[in-house]
This record gives C-alpha cells, structure tokens and sequence, in this order.
C-alpha cells in the first residue's frame, strides 16, 4: 500500500520576486521538513511543469532539481498541461508500486505571472489541438464553448455558473495559501466583463506562480512513525482527443468519467462515501461538468444543484467541494494545481485543514483535466 | 529662497473618450472608466509634438516676465517622446525662445519624472550661483499601441517652470528622490511603442517607490500628511493616485483639485506637474504643497512646496483654456498620433 505521509505548499498568487527555481526549493525543503526526512531517504522525484520550455526556455528541470537538492537519485519531468500535477502523482504511486519500500517526492511547479498575457495564453494554448490554434482558439473560447452548449441544451443561465465562483471565493478567503481571498457576489460575477461569452472574468481562474510538494511512501518503518498518513486508495488518469469536434458530446468529459469509474472501482469505496472533494474548475462551467462526470450529480441537473450550494463549507451538504478555493480562487500555477488539489484532501483527512475543516471525513477525491479534457486523473484517498 | 518664479503649461485641444477607443476593441466602455477612473484624454494634432508644445507652455511662463535674454543660463527638457533619439530638443528650445547662448542645456530621460529630476538638478545649479533663472520643460506626445490598455490613458501636454531665486511664487522648502533598478515599463531602442508588466507596474512599482519617497520626506522636513493643503501624484490612471494618497494619509479633498487625469489622461512627463498647474489655479499664500512623481525603471521625486503671495501675479487660467475642446474619433486619433 502506498501511503500519502506529507504535505507543503507555496504562497499562490504574483510572487515576482521568485524565480521558478526558488519554488521548487521552497516546496521541496517545506515537504521534508513536514516530514522530518532527509533528503538522503527520497528515493526518486517526480516534477509538474507545463510551460518553462514554452515561456523561459527553461528544459532539462530534472538536473535543476538535482542541483538544487544535491542529490543523484532519479528524477523525471511529467507534463499533460493543467493535469500534469494529477499525472505526476500517478506516476509516481506507479513508481512505488514497482519499487516497494521507499519514498518518493512529488512536486508541482510554474511560473506564469512574469509574461505578458498574451505570452501566458499562447503558451497554454499550446495544449490544444493544432486546427483549434490555428482558428484561433483559447483555452476560455473553448469552455465558453461548452457552457453556451450546457446552457442551451438544460436551459440553464449564467446565472447558475457564478454560484461556482461564489462559493470558491468563498472558500479562497478561508485558505491563507490562495492567490485570492477576496468574497465576491452573484451581482459581481454577472457584472463582470467577458473573456469569451458566456464566461466572464469571474467564472475564469487566473494564471499563478506557486508549488505543491507531497511525499509518498511504501517504507513501512517511514509510514508508521507518521501521524499523518493516508491511504492512496487510486490514482486513475485517461485521456482522450483534445478536438472538441472529434467529441461525441462537448457537455461532459470523457476521460473523467472513464478515470473516475476506474479509481472508484480500484479504491473499493463508493460515491457517497467521499466527503471532501477538489474538481477542476479552470471555468465555472468546468466544475459543473465535473460534477456530473465524476458521478456526484446526474446529468444536466448541475446548474440546478450548484444553486443550492450544498457543496459550500458551512451547509450541511454531504459533500464538500474545492475548499482550497479551487482554481478560481487559490489560483492556478498550472503543473503545482493538481498536486495541491491532493494536498488539499491530505490536509482535510489529516485534520489539518483548520479553518476550512471538514469534520468526520474518511475518504477524499482530487480530479485534475488537462486542455478541454484530453487528460483526467482522479486520485481517491482514505484514512 | 529658490523655488517657482512662473509656470506655463500646453494642453492641445483634441479629446478621444474612452467610449470611441473602447467600441473598437469590443470592450464595455464603463469597465474600462471603473477600472481606469479616466473619461477622456487630450491628443496633440499630427502637427504638433512634445517640441512644440514645449515652445507653447514655456512661452507661457516667459510670458510678460522681464528678464534679460542672457538671464536664463539652463534649459532642460524631459520627456519619453522627444522627436530626436540623438539631438537635444532643449537647444531647439532655446533657439526658439530666442534665449542667448550662454546656457547649460540637456535632455532629461527617466520615464514619466525626467522633469522632477531635472527640477531637483536646477534648484541646485541656482543655489550654488551657475544660473539665475533655470527653465526646466516638461512635454510629452505619448503613445501607446494600439488594444493596448495604455491606449486608454496615454495623452499630450506640456508644462514649464522657471526656477529662480527672487519673486519667487512657489517656494520649494524640501525635495528627495528615491530610486530602484525596477522595469516595469519601457521601450527599446528602435521600438515605436513602450511595453509595461502588467499589473508589476502597481505594487512593487509606482506604489512602493511613492510610499517610500513619501515617507522619507515627511522624516526629513518632519510635516505630516495635514500640514498640506494639497497633494498632488503622478497619475498613469485615475486609480493609483488615490489609492497611494489614501494609504499615505492624504484625504480625497487634498488630492482633487489636482486630479487632471480623469480628463486629460497621462501625459507622462507632464502630468504630475499638470497637476500641480492645475493647484497653482486656486491656491493661496501660506499653503503647502506636496508633490510625487513616479518615473518607470523606477523611482519618484518628492517636493514640499510653499505658495507665497507672488503667485497672484503669475497664476494662469486652467480650467477655462482647457475646456475648449474638439472630441475626434478613433481613426482621427490614429492619424493624429501618426499611427496610420
């Protein structure tokens, strides 16, 4: 059994006074001091990073990091756009699988806010398909395309997405780590100006720097000394094609459902057992449909259910969805986004969530897409 | 006592509002206000430049002054949109306001405060006796490229100031000057438009180097924010001068009355010193003044100005002239900015 033994993350948000090398050493001296290891127990590395080749022509990051640790182990760098945390994490459970009784280090870095915002764009555009760059696509045109057709085909109304970005908001002013700790109203988000119609700037996450470091165990005689450890029940990860024309439907994603089905099956635990929960919501739109894809809410019914905001810290809903802030509001540093989303139910299951604790929780899942859905992880964890 | 003998300033008549950029690039008009807090801003005609506009506002504060032709023996002029990369617009300056060649001349560069520096430089060359009159200009056509959102602010104006040592109309008590290796705003050699980092202009640019100019001023003369009438800051925007203002103590009635920006937007160099223009309108004798500039690359100069009672006779009409005014479209702008 692989275990989850520790967790650190970086500030979110327009750290100009960094470099994406001080990141990684941040988060990696922070997850070794939660854990009390020494860096001579890490047994390999595995490093989330989408656009440091793209933006600061800045390749070969492993031997950085070796540079920056001063050590000789393995290292490798795992990128599938904004899921390249999810997928890193994926792999190195794999890792332990096939390399019983050590630890691995898993951590996500980028750095964003130093470019131009026409810079940043075109760079994770990169993560489309080829005939959606050249019309000119970006990432908010394609999901402003999903939601005007998740809109029109269950006659819901903008409406209903700015309930998303209220209750992440929300949850962002409680997590001192989020890029944004500002409340927002319904009023405010409707107000807002367009990115791409329907999506405006408040149903859209924004571009961060930070890092997430987590350390994963099968060293049982490491596992046990630990308080704080939980259980990798599964990490599941699918992709599919990127196109949105190539796509059956463009109101659900493909590749969550098929990674969800699989983790649900691997971890043995059923849907209404998980109490805490982080989805990906690059948009307002995106955590809808991954609601629906994931299994917690039916079909077309998720414009209606964000409304009740069950989902929100403080209801009494049996699911409590994105307490880190989510992307909207922690703030997404695209290859650090799904290794926090982890870091996030460790800290829930942990009891160490403070202010944002969810109570009686046993089980957590963390599901982290890539593009518009080309790539999906979802990793459940359980005490 | 050194300090302000006269002032002139040049605003050209033509208007863009926000609404006739904003249509073109599909933007809501009144996000880009709220955001921005500007209206509309002043464009020089395509025969004009930051050159002649100069020639206009140091026309005005020479104007009606009896000085002798060999009394003014520096002339300096700061701006980021000098018609020459290498050749003093401060001799043709001179040349054109028929001032004898004994003079001590140079262009001044440092983004958005080369003027304040050059005001610093020219109080002391009067101090220490070089000159009895220095003309210290201010002129900027400044541009921006086009969907840019400094497309929105950027403006044309001028302003001039003749320090001096008798009559002296602004008396200026304290100046001090705090600086950084800090690019948030530039343009490269060969480069028609500036480029900027976003939202690393605010903070860690305009706001901290004000904020520590401000306070360090406020040590050295030991006045507080109350002991001014008015205060007056550099204004890239409507938003940033009130909000420094406001983090440094100033309240809203000491900073309105300089407040040009919502109307005239940001003629780099010249605006903070519009804004002082546009106090010297309503000030009286005895009042304080307090002005920060802010220059890109970065840093901000600071000055305590005391008003005396020669100002009655070199005050100059502000609001009046500057509401005579013609509005022009998008593509009368372009040309007057010689964009197309």
């Amino acid at each position: 059994m692989v275990s989850l033994i520790g967790y650190y993350t970086t500030q979110f948000g327009e750290l100009w006074e960094k470099s994406l090398s001080d990141l990684i050493e941040e988060a990696i001296n922070g997850v070794l001091k939660n854990t009390r290891l020494d860096k001579k127990q890490i047994g390999a590395i595995f490093f989330s990073n989408m656009l440091a080749g793209v933006l600061e022509n800045n390749l070969h990051t492993v031997s950085k990091i070796a540079e920056i640790l001063g050590v000789n182990i393995p290292i490798f760098r795992v990128e599938a756009a904004c899921a390249s945390g999810g997928v890193a994490f994926h792999l190195a459970k794999n890792y332990l699988d096939a390399n019983p009784g050590k630890n691995v280090l898993v951590i996500g870095a980028e750095k964003m806010t130093d470019y131009s915002p026409e810079e940043t764009t075109s760079a994770l555009a990169s993560a489309a398909s080829g005939e959606e760059q050249e019309a000119g696509l970006t990432f908010p045109g394609l999901y402003a395309m999903m939601a005007q057709y998740y809109l029109g085909k269950y006659k819901y109304t903008e409406e209903n997405l700015a309930y998303v970005s209220l209750k992440n908001h929300y949850h962002g002013t409680l997590n001192d780590k989020a890029h944004f700790r500002k409340q927002i109203t319904i009023e405010q988000v409707m107000s807002s100006p367009y990115i791409a119609y329907p999506l405006k700037v408040l149903d859209s996450c924004t571009v961060s720097d930070g890092a997430s470091a987590l350390v994963l165990s099968s060293d049982r005689n490491v596992g046990r000394k630990e308080k704080s450890e939980i259980k990798v029940l599964a990490s599941e990860t699918a992709n599919d094609k990127i196109s949105l024309k190539e796509r059956n439907s463009i109101d659900e994603i493909l590749a969550t459902e098929i990674s969800a089905d699989k983790a649900f099956t691997k971890a043995k635990v059923n849907r209404k057992d998980i109490k805490v929960a982080e989805v990906h919501d690059c948009f307002s739109i995106a955590e809808l449909l991954a609601m629906e894809d994931l299994g917690f809410w039916k079909k077309g019914k998720g414009g209606k259910r964000i409304k009740e905001l069950s989902t929100m810290y403080g209801s009494d809903g049996d699911l409590i969805v994105n307490t880190s802030g989510g992307l909207k509001a922690s703030g997404h540093p695209v290859g650090a986004t799904g290794i926090k989303q982890i870091g996030e139910i460790f800290l829930q299951l942990t009891g160490q969530a403070t202010n944002r604790q969810v109570n009686g929780a046993k089980f957590g899942l963390a599901h982290n897409v890539g593009g518009s859905g080309g790539t999906a992880v979802v990793t459940i964890l359980g005490v | 006592m050194v300090g302000i003998v006269s002032y002139g300033f040049y605003i050209p008549k033509y208007r863009i509002k926000v609404e006739e950029i904003a249509k073109v690039w599909g933007k809501n008009p009144e996000d880009v206000k709220k955001s921005l807090q500007i209206n509309e801003k002043a464009v020089s005609s395509n025969d004009e430049d930051s050159l002649t506009m100069a020639y206009e506002s140091a026309s005005m504060a020479l104007d009606d002054l009896p000085l002798k032709k060999d009394d003014i023996k520096v002339i300096f002029f700061g701006s980021e949109t000098s018609p020459y990369v290498v050749n003093p617009a401060s001799t043709i300056l001179g040349e054109f306001l028929g001032i004898d060649h004994n003079y001590l001349a140079y262009d001044t560069q440092f983004a958005c405060k080369a003027t304040t520096g050059a005001l610093i430089s020219g109080v002391s060359l009067i101090k220490s006796n070089f000159t009895k009159y220095a003309l210290i200009v201010a002129s900027d056509k400044a541009n921006a490229k086009p969907h840019d959102a400094l497309e929105y602010t950027t403006s044309s104006g001028s302003t001039a100031f003749l320090l001096g040592k008798e009559n002296v109309a602004l008396e200026i008590i304290a100046a001090n000057s705090y600086s950084s290796d800090t690019p948030d705003f530039w343009r490269r050699e060969g480069i028609r438009y500036p480029s900027h980092g976003g939202r690393f202009t605010g903070k860690p640019s305009y706001f901290f180097h004000i904020n520590q100019a401000v306070k360090k001023l406020l040590d050295k003369t030991n006045l507080k924010p109350s002991d001014f009438t008015y205060a007056v800051f550099h204004m890239p925007n409507g938003k940033f001068p009130r909000e420094v203002a406001r983090s440094l103590g100033f309240s809203s009635d000491q900073i309105e009355p300089s407040l040009i920006v919502d109307y005239l937007g940001n003629s780099y160099t010249a605006t903070a010193l519009m804004g002082l223009v546009s106090v010297l309108e309503k000030a009286k004798s005895g009042e304080m003044i307090l002005l920060a500039s802010y220059g890109s690359g970065a840093g901000s100069d600071t000055f305590v100005f005391k008003v005396t009672s020669h100002l009655e006779k070199r005050r100059k009409t502000f609001r009046k002239l500057i509401e005579d005014k013609k509005y022009i479209d998008y593509p009368t702008y372009l040309k007057f900015m010689n964009t197309i």
